[in-house]
């Protein structure tokens, strides 16, 4: 009889900082402690913190134990699976002093600052079940959705259903999903299709890879509902080659499931047949532009293509056709076994229900969170995030990665929302959250994305593949300190010319970064081009490092750094650096003991 | 999968070897398993709940854990009872026999068995 379950992260985050060998190691571990028979160790999805990877955790207690390592794992089985006593010192404990003092329970996830404001919907089942187990997906409620539509539902139901919930497209447009999938529904066709886009190609972005590695069964419970609600027999999953997990995982789900007679002809006796097919991506940023993915899919060189007509009237193979982000499929089993109005009593008045970010940059807990729409930046950061590291102050978060824009501190209060974003100049974008310190500088971060966006242009319009590459060599200019105010007009001029003018969303969203930058930080610009300074000592061309003679003890250590021999000086004596040989790389400043160094 | 009994078969079935992730149980059988706590016996009272509280189906109703040592040693094996507003019951010198009447009267029946607990020693 089992009576405690080991829960160990078998994502990407925590199989790269070494999960792998701990769910052998535990194996090994209980069997020779003789609790084979009491103690079963799963390998689950992402739970979500993965700064703290390898994530462990045990149930029923729900004990959180962070970055595990083999030579840990034998004192965890003696301790805590023989002996009842929790390994202190592995315990995560972000949690509130009372809690960890309530007599006679111990720090559960649930308790922790990071997760108890977390509202899990789209990630309900990521940690939680074996993503290699149906049986597992089925316990919790699994298939019950698509049982219930085809037993007890028309079509024309379904769509009304995600209609009412106000579900709105999470891969970044905001577009309602009901109202898709009604286009798509009222075309007749001898074949109609349904499409996952799993493209995630936003630097900094992992929400979709999670949810297809900790709960494949739940995307392909949902585009049946989907091929149902349209009118579609087939659906494709257009995923990323480079999500090797995620595509393992979701290959093995469909086997099982056309195995249980859930994906293939006449499921649930209802007459209805629906199959998927995975297809890979092979990296180009621009396959996750609708158009681009299906021509992709069809066997073409991704390159988008004109709208209209749009995919609910020609998409796939010339077919109408219903496209959708993992994160959307993952909502919509839940919305109909709950209800819309269950979904919609969550989240602001026109975006409904919760929505994933990928939490990266400056932050202490970098992962994934769910959080409800409407919660502000500021809980994000501070309460779930925990904050900023060393001490810094925060300056601003980048949304929706190379299409989005960025939330200076002034706005950090505004509830996060489609709407909301869009008026301040930003996009809620798929999810990837930035945050940046006071030691990141805006020009070179709008640059850094404009870099990806230019290298990933595929070519096809004039506006994106000319007009993104002009962009980057003005900014180029302006961080090199040979930029003239002239020139961030004629930078803004650009940016609004490229937006109106491009073919698809890469090319339209592309100048997101520079126009946010450019509405928040212009002075950042300024001081640039007019003083021929970065005002965070990024830019080294705008750099200078110097010596304060008073603080200098003449030790010597930084000329013995300097791979140039920059610097010079004798014993005991103030050093100097010779400006013209130095090459701003900063290890003098890492070694200085007595913080002689400056630079600016 | 031809029906929805066929889905809710499985779903029964597997729905006890998941429930414990839960962990969300109205009621708490912690079982101390401290050094004192195994050599008394705690390993056998610890499985034998979990058995039973499977089998009168209560699994998703109690949560059955364990802890370290309670501090009343020589009264080993202990297993302490929490519920919500109610205050907490603590059983002493436990078997598996003891552990089975527990779950029937106590967790199923909603009545302490008086002669097991700490309480009736001491007094």
């Amino acid at each position: 009889m089992i009576r405690s379950h080991v829960l160990i992260c078998g994502g990407t985050g925590c199989t790269s900082s070494g999960s792998k060998v701990l769910i052998s190691t535990f194996e090994s571990e209980i069997e020779k402690n003789g609790l084979a028979e009491e103690v079963k160790v799963v390998q689950t999805g992402c739970f979500g913190l993965c700064a703290l990877g390898p994530v462990v955790i045990i149930y029923p207690e729900g004990t959180f134990y962070s970055r595990v390592q083999e030579s840990d794992v034998a004192e965890i089985v003696s301790e805590h699976l023989l002996k009842g006593r929790l390994v202190d010192r592995l315990v995560y404990k972000d949690a509130d002093e009372s809690v960890i003092e309530e007599a006679g329970k111990t720090i559960s996830l649930n308790d922790t600052n990071f997760y108890k404001t977390q509202k899990r919907v789209a990630l309900r089942n990521c940690g939680l079940i074996d993503p290699e187990n149906i049986d597992e997906y089925i316990a919790m409620d699994g298939y019950a959705a698509l049982g219930k539509v085809l037993t007890e539902m028309k079509p024309e139901e379904v769509v009304q259903i995600v209609k009412d919930s106000g579900l709105r497209g999470r891969g970044g447009g905001g577009f309602p999903t009901g109202l898709k999938w009604s286009f798509t529904a009222a075309n007749a066709a001898d074949q109609k299709y349904v499409v996952c886009n799993a493209d995630e190609g936003d630097p900094g972005a992992f929400m979709d890879r999670s949810v297809l590695e900790g709960d494949p069964h739940c995307l392909i419970e949902a585009m049946a509902i989907c091929g149902y609600a349209t009118g579609a027999t087939e659906g494709y999953v257009y995923v990323r080659a480079e999500y090797p997990i995620a595509v393992k995982r979701l290959q093995m789900a469909i086997d099982q499931a056309r195995e249980y007679g859930l994906l293939g002809k006449n499921i649930f006796d209802s007459g209805f047949d629906f199959d998927l097919f995975i297809r890979l991506g092979a990296g180009a940023f621009v396959c996750g532009e609708e158009t681009a993915l299906m021509t992709s899919i069809e066997g073409n060189r991704g390159e988008p293509r004109p709208r209209p007509p749009y995919p609910a009237v020609k998409g796939l193979f010339g077919k109408p056709t219903t496209e959708n982000n993992v994160e959307t499929f993952a909502n919509i089993p839940q919305i109909i076994l709950k209800g819309a109005d269950w979904f919609a009593s969550m989240g602001t008045e026109k975006s409904k229900g919760t929505k994933v970010f990928a939490l990266g940059g400056k932050i202490e807990n970098t992962g994934l969170v769910e959080i409800p729409m409407g919660t502000t930046l500021r809980e994000i950061i501070y309460d779930i995030g925990g904050g900023i590291p060393n001490g810094k102050k925060f300056k601003a978060a980048q949304t929706g990665g190379p299409s989005g824009g960025c939330i200076p501190v002034s706005l950090i209060d505004t509830p996060i929302d489609y709407d909301n974003l869009t008026a301040i100049g930003c996009m809620m974008g798929s999810g990837g959250l930035i945050v940046m310190d006071e030691d990141n500088c805006m020009v070179d971060i709008a640059k850094f994305f404009l870099d990806f966006t230019v290298d990933e242009s595929c070519g096809k319009c004039a506006p994106c593949r000319i007009g993104t590459k002009r962009m980057m060599e003005l900014l180029e200019k302006i961080t090199d300190g040979n930029g003239t105010l002239e020139d961030i007009d004629k930078l803004e001029e650009l940016a609004y010319y490229i937006k109106e003018n491009s073919l698809c969303g890469l090319g339209q969203t592309a100048p997101n970064p520079v126009l946010a930058t450019l509405k928040f930080f212009r002075e950042e610009y300024i001081a640039h081009v007019v003083d021929k300074k970065c005002p965070a000592g990024v830019c080294k061309s705008l750099l200078n490092y110097s010596i304060v003679e008073d603080k200098c003890k003449g030790c010597t250590l930084c000329a013995r750094k300097c791979p140039v021999g920059a610097i010079s000086g004798t014993v005991k004596n103030p050093h100097t650096i010779d400006t013209t040989k130095c090459i701003k790389c900063g290890a003098c400043m890492d070694s200085c003991k007595f913080g002689a160094i400056i630079k600016g | 999968m031809k029906s929805l009994a066929e889905l809710a078969a499985i779903r029964e079935k597997m729905k006890d070897k998941v429930v414990l992730r839960e962990g969300s149980g109205e009621i708490r059988v912690v079982v101390g398993m401290a050094t004192c706590g195994i050599a008394a016996g705690a390993r056998p009272v610890l499985n034998a709940f979990v058995e039973e509280v499977s089998k009168a189906g209560l699994a998703d109703k109690v949560t059955v854990s364990q802890t370290g040592c309670i501090g009343v040693c020589q009264y080993e094996p202990v297993v302490e009872i929490f519920e919500a507003d109610k205050e907490k019951v603590t059983y002493i010198k436990m078997t598996p026999e003891k552990a089975a009447e527990v779950v029937e009267k106590h967790l199923k029946g909603g009545k302490a068995i008086q002669e097991y607990t700490i309480s009736n020693a001491i007094s």
